[in-house]
């Protein structure tokens, strides 16, 4: 054929290596704490997770200056797959000397995870996998549960639609871990206030991109709120689905229960303009996080920090603080005792401010209830959310009888 | 009479007639890529697994278009895309002119230095060059800087359809030219272990530019708002998709089975050499099916941008189900892959309501039963 390969080949193959890629090897004498990023790097939770999210970890590393002992960072793709985290994990944990595993999107790897870190008696900090789970009947002495979770995202925005006079709910659910907690979490909320749950519909997860015949279903419920126990890709394609189909038009209202910044910049404001959502973490929330913002915006690439990923810096951070304070060799040697001496100490980061960690492994922060702003109101890139309420740190999640942790007596 | 449908079929009827509506709207899609790999399948027997990243392209393209006015990005994007309809005209000219070998090599090397400076910059020799053409020319930055200046507000929906087309069927063309076409006299996994390795590729440099939750595109004026159908809301856009969806797959099936070009096609799968012997150009013929079925994809990814998530993996969570809806039809039937796109779009919208746990699966129970009862497919000819 006419299009030569040889040819081709030959002009592009003798192409060196784009720019070399920046490995730094600090082989610089003493100690190293290794820390593994595990998370979606080329699905669809990517960008609240992924690269910026080892971004943020390099920046816990840096902003603590010198430790006394080196801070490497590893980096894999569990492809939103539970066999895959857990190998991972395991090779790590065995073979590569990690000590601690961060960030662990989409909750069914996170559980498994938890696990391996129990067994291995490793550290575990999940700050993007959702479920309440993690803190309640399936907690361990290794794991903490940072910026987020189910019931927390169910009690301020599923709260507040029901105080707004949303008292029937209808909830389209991802058909996996995450989504079963959400709806379960949510449902409880509604009822305890007086509300009604009217009916669900279990999507298939992954693989669903059309949601209109679900959200149809929704309608014929004749419920005044869908629940949208779900994220990223398919909270997209619900929210403009629903408004191509006039849904939200008639006043049903769409409670995206999870719903990051990332998503809204992905919709458009267009789009998004109206919706509720609860975060921990927003970069213009006040002036630290903005600092905190400026200081690892030059490493994302264009995205945008979230609750996800400063939760990563903020449990990084803690957690070398914490190995510096009882020695870098003992928290190596004992993943327990590493957690045991984070729930000791206070934490305080520019990104959630001062906090604690509870005895069943939940992180404490304030929970903040954001309306979409409309296209006119947004005045900057990444401008998108108004605060509407804010949770106090005491009172966000579940309260530690409730969840059913082992931990929690002792 | 309502009353007693819904008491035989247990839901409401309005509902299940809403649902049947929209499971032909996703039939529309599903008989619209399925069109493109049945002819691609039927005519160069490649099993096209890069159909999906195609379909993406397409709508990404589209998004490229509208916003090329006010994002860079988009702008650098239609450059990039540009590059390949170069390579095309390179090629076409090294071959009219009949210049060696190393010429064509150095041909397109020129048009890599131009487009793509940055990968040569430390190349021993070139170097230099390739650092003074990187900051001084920067050709798709040019590109996007002129596109950026003749069309601030971007091109809308209207132009995006052919204008798409093209640009990702050329793209399909070069990629038909360069690799696939060294595939024909083997066996059919090498196709589709290329083809599924190209499309893996094209989907990586989507995420890592543009990221993975999507980018906005809005439905175009003319077709916004809905009808009230009484037992539903009928978005006008949806109701375009499967007008569009059957214009595309009746003008297809016409080519192809009723008009002289279609009858070419159709004996240069038979016997290639007989018909080249007749003085038709056979592998011209075949390059441009394949840029055609890839044209299908991309016009079906622009139809899909307003109302699906752009973004990187959206042919990927497709293009499977379609496969399965090409091998249910028939490998290679257009007629098939036409019917059986609308009618399991259908079965999926039935189950949704029925059992919604198993509307991913349900495609694939069938398409195990249609392989045990019938192997070539309802459609296929053994």
């Amino acid at each position: 054929m006419a299009l030569d390969r040889r040819g081709l080949l030959g002009a592009a193959a003798a192409l060196p290596a784009l720019g070399g890629l920046p490995f730094r090897s600090a082989r610089a004498q003493g100690t190293t704490v290794k820390v593994g990023v595990l998370n979606d790097q080329s699905g669809l939770y990517r960008d609240i997770s992924g690269p910026t999210t080892t971004a943020c970890v390099r920046q816990a590393a840096q902003d603590l200056g010198s430790l006394g002992f080196n801070v490497e960072v590893v980096i894999a793709d569990h492809q939103n797959k539970p066999d895959v985290g857990v190998n991972v994990a395991r090779q790590w944990f065995d073979r590569d000397g990690v000590d601690i595993i961060v960030d662990v999107p989409t909750s069914s790897v996170a559980l498994a995870v938890a696990q391996v870190a129990k067994e291995k008696n490793k550290v575990f900090i999940p700050t993007t996998a959702a479920s309440a789970d993690l803190t309640g009947p399936s907690c361990n002495a290794n794991t903490i549960h940072w910026a987020y979770d189910t019931y927390m995202l169910a009690k301020s925005t599923g709260g507040a639609m029901v105080k707004a006079g949303g008292d029937t709910w209808f909830f389209l659910t991802a058909d996996y871990a995450f989504g079963h907690a959400l709806e379960r979490d949510t449902g409880n909320f509604v009822k305890a206030q007086g509300g009604r749950v009217v009916g669900a519909v279990r999507t298939p997860f992954p693989g669903t991109t059309d949601f209109s015949s679900f959200l149809v279903q929704a309608q014929a419920s004749r419920a005044k709120v869908i629940g949208l126990a779900n994220a990223g890709g398919d909270t997209i394609n619900c929210v403009k689905q629903a408004a191509e189909f006039g849904i939200t038009r008639r006043g049903v209202k769409l409670a995206a229960l999870l719903m990051f910044l990332n998503d809204v910049h992905g919709m458009g404001l267009q789009t998004a303009q109206g919706l509720v959502c609860t975060e921990t973490f927003y970069w213009d929330l006040n002036d630290r996080t903005r600092a905190f913002t400026n200081r690892v915006r030059p490493h994302t690439a264009g995205n945008m920090p979230s609750m996800g990923h400063a939760g990563a810096y903020s449990g990084v951070l803690h957690y070398l603080k914490a190995a510096k304070q009882m020695g870098v060799a003992a928290a190596k040697a004992d993943g327990a005792a590493a957690v045991a001496q984070m729930k000791r100490m206070p934490t305080d980061d520019d990104c959630f401010g001062a906090g604690s960690i509870r005895a069943d492994g939940r992180k404490l922060c304030p929970a903040y209830l954001f309306e979409v702003k409309a296209p006119g109101e947004s005045k900057a890139p990444w401008d998108y959310y108004k605060l509407l309420q804010t949770s106090a740190a005491n009172e966000a999640f579940r309260p530690i009888a409730e969840g059913g942790c082992a931990l929690a007596n002792g | 009479m309502l009353d007693l449908i819904e008491a035989y079929l247990g839901v409401p009827a309005p509902l299940l007639f809403g649902q049947l509506l929209l499971g032909l709207i996703n039939g529309a899609f599903y008989a619209m890529l399925s069109l493109g790999l049945a002819v691609i399948f039927g005519l160069l027997n490649i099993i096209n697994f890069t159909h999906g990243a195609q379909f993406m392209m397409g709508a990404f393209a589209a998004w490229m278009l509208l916003a090329m006015g006010t994002n860079n990005d988009a702008g650098l994007g239609i450059g990039y895309l540009l590059m390949f309809p170069l390579f095309w005209l390179v090629d076409a000219m090294t071959l009219k002119y009949q210049v060696s070998r190393q010429m064509r090599a150095l041909a397109f090397g020129v048009v890599l230095l131009l487009f793509l400076p940055g990968l040569m910059v430390s190349l021993p020799g070139i170097g230099p060059l390739a650092s003074v053409i990187a900051t001084t020319l920067d050709l798709p930055t040019r590109i996007a800087a002129v596109l950026a200046w003749v069309f601030p507000n971007g091109l809308g929906y209207w132009a995006a359809l052919p204008l798409c087309a093209l640009l990702v069927g050329v793209n399909g063309v070069v990629l038909e030219r360069v690799f696939i076409s060294r595939l024909y006299k083997l066996d059919h996994l090498y196709g589709l272990l290329l083809t599924l390795g190209l499309g893996l590729i094209i989907e990586g440099i989507y995420r890592n530019k543009f990221g993975s939750s999507g980018l906005p595109y809005r439905i175009p004026a003319e077709l916004q708002g809905a009808w009230d159908l009484g037992f539903m809301f009928m978005p006008i856009y949806r109701g375009w998709v499967v007008v569009a969806a059957l214009i595309f797959c009746l003008a297809t099936w016409l080519i192809i089975e009723k008009t002289r070009l279609g009858a070419y096609l159709r004996a240069a799968t038979e016997r290639a050499e007989l018909v080249q012997a007749f003085g038709i150009n056979v592998p011209r013929m075949i390059t441009l099916t394949y840029g055609a079925g890839v044209a299908l994809a991309a016009v079906a990814g622009v139809l899909a941008a307003p109302i699906y998530s752009v973004n990187p993996q959206m042919g990927s969570n497709l293009i499977i189900v379609v496969f399965a809806v090409v091998v249910i039809g028939g490998m290679g039937s257009i007629l098939g892959s036409i019917v059986t796109g609308f009618g399991l779009g259908i079965v999926e919208g039935l189950t949704k309501v029925y059992y919604p746990e198993a509307s991913a699966t349900v495609i694939f129970v069938i398409m195990a039963i249609v392989l045990l009862a019938r192997p070539a497919g309802l459609f296929g000819r053994a």
